[in-house]
């Protein structure tokens, strides 16, 4: 067993960008996981809907040595919560590796790339671009959507930042923001033939790694997977694919009809119907869904979206195998004296000493 | 009864899938519209020295209403002012209630409808129908740059014409 870190993974303090690495855009740990091949994971953070910070370090405290990232979603399902900028910022103090979620539907273009400079200022190594869900979806259907750019059109924009030192208007950029960009896919609704062809725009845009929806559905994966290799997506782009555990076959039921793009076949919801204790089957068919996944050619991992079941996606990483025996980083592996609860009490005494000042 | 969305004009309901439309009728006839563009774009280049006489500025507003009143008949033009059409399968993309231009978003229903307008057919869909029969439908794999909102409402055939032919350059 291998409890120490990959040196590359670690730098001087939690929080500091890892020192630089030939071949790699960013300076944060989940890049490097994915280029030395291992099979990596990452995990979604349910966002709070509060102003304390601690809530956000007890949500993490879960996946903490399980995930190579974590995703702070930008109010999706266009609730409202914390936003993801935000989250990402207090992630980094403690040293995670959090993933930047950026949504058309709430900033334009001029908001945007201003926060991506402030996202990688503040630490920030990863960036995924989304186009984001309907207002209509969520708990304010009255809001005015922007959708300025779309998700392709982000992806670009923050490649020109980046690599080209430019705003869209051209401007320079004295320091570019290094950042690993990712991209959001879903190959289980149609038009199924558009889907690879669609992720591929996306990477010729400028998309690094690539993040599915919820899958429940293999042979649709397979499909999928098979024509991304024939466009060569898979050898640009790191494909990781959403999985999640259902409670039970009410759940599922609501998910198909109410989350958009969420497809759970019949044949799922026959068999937590049946089982006896659905909240467990719904755990093991996740499993048993991620050792499916690890299998099929061109799948460089997996990105957990366990919502309210957080805590158990430790213990689903774990059954499943998938990390043989790598460790991810956590805090304790680093500095084996970290103290987590001194290091949150003295931020969240920063911030106070701020906002008193 | 269905809720409007805050965007959506009032009392303008979207296409419905079940009732006849013109803009699904062009996308199956994909092909033989790409046809009647390629000519018209061709008129209109010839007659690009004739409209730089006249002066650009002067045709802008008839010619506009022109398009507008022909566009959104056979494709429920939004008049963006940055035609795609090409790109998209005749399919325009700004009939997306998130005015996508790259192609479809994760919320497609199951059926192809739209996540927000569960009656419309995704455009998207429609789009990648539509492009199959064109004879250059693989321009939808181009990465299209966002929208220009200052271009809202004008003509794009007028600046076709002007950037196709050299009459754009010259004072």
């Amino acid at each position: 067993m291998n409890f120490r870190p990959h040196p590359d993974d670690i730098g001087e303090n939690p929080w500091d960008p890892l020192p630089d690495l030939a071949g790699h855009t960013s300076r944060g740990r989940l890049e490097r996981v994915l280029r030395r091949g291992e099979f990596a994971v990452t995990a979604e953070l349910n966002p709070p809907d509060s102003a304390d910070a601690e809530d956000v370090y007890d949500r993490v405290k879960v996946f903490e040595g399980w995930v190579d990232g974590v995703n702070a979603t930008d109010g999706s399902g266009a609730n409202c919560h914390m936003s993801s900028i935000a989250i990402c910022a207090l992630l980094t103090r403690a040293g995670f590796s959090p993933i930047l979620q950026i949504s058309c539907r709430d900033t334009n273009r001029i908001g945007i790339q201003g926060n991506v400079l402030g996202a990688s200022a503040l630490g920030v190594n990863n960036i995924l671009c989304l186009t984001g869900d309907g207002v209509q979806t969520g708990d304010h259907p009255e809001a005015k959507p922007v959708f300025d750019l779309d998700s392709t059109s982000l992806l670009a924009t923050i490649r020109r930042m980046r690599d080209d030192r430019q705003f869209l208007s051209g401007r320079k950029i004295t320091t570019p923001p290094r950042v690993f960009i990712g991209a959001a896919e879903n190959p289980f609704v149609p038009p199924y033939d558009f889907r690879p062809v669609r992720l591929a725009k996306k990477v010729a845009a400028g998309a690094q790694f690539c993040q599915t929806q919820y899958c429940y559905d293999i042979p649709r994966l397979k499909q999928f997977m098979t024509m991304a290799r024939d466009l060569g997506i898979t050898e640009k782009c790191f494909i990781l694919v959403g999985v999640g555990p259902i409670a039970s076959a009410k759940t599922a039921r609501w998910m198909r009809s109410n989350v958009p793009g969420v497809h759970i076949p019949d044949a799922i919801i026959d068999r937590l119907d049946k089982a006896e204790k659905p909240k467990l089957e719904g755990k093991k068919l996740c499993i048993e869904l991620i050792q499916q996944i690890r299998e099929i050619e061109g799948v460089s991992g997996i990105h957990m979206m366990a919502y309210r079941q957080e805590e158990a996606v430790a213990e689903m990483v774990r059954d499943s195998g998938v990390l043989k025996d790598r460790k991810p980083w956590s805090r304790d592996l680093q500095h084996t004296a970290f103290n987590l609860q001194e290091r949150v009490e003295s931020n969240l005494d920063k911030t106070t000493h701020q906002t008193i000042e | 009864m269905r809720t409007p969305a805050a965007f959506e004009a009032s009392g303008k309901k979207p296409r419905d899938a079940s009732k006849f439309a013109l803009r699904f009728w062009a996308i199956r006839h994909s092909r033989g519209m790409e046809r009647l563009y390629d000519r018209v774009e061709k008129i209109l280049i010839g007659l690009a020295p004739l409209m730089r006489k006249i002066g650009w500025e002067r045709l802008e507003a008839p010619v506009a209403l022109v398009e507008k009143a022909v566009k959104s008949t056979l494709f429920d033009c939004k008049m963006c002012g940055q035609c795609t059409l090409s790109s998209t399968g005749m399919s325009c993309p700004m009939n997306c209630p998130k005015g996508l231009r790259n192609g479809p978003c994760g919320g497609v229903r199951q059926d192809g409808h739209c996540e927000v307008y569960a009656e419309m057919p995704c455009v998207w869909v429609k789009a990648w129908e539509g492009s199959r029969a064109m004879a250059e439908g693989e321009t939808i794999r181009n990465v299209q740059t966002p929208i220009d909102h200052r271009l809202k409402g004008r003509s794009s055939w007028l600046a076709v014409a002007r950037d196709k032919s050299d009459e754009g350059a010259r004072p």
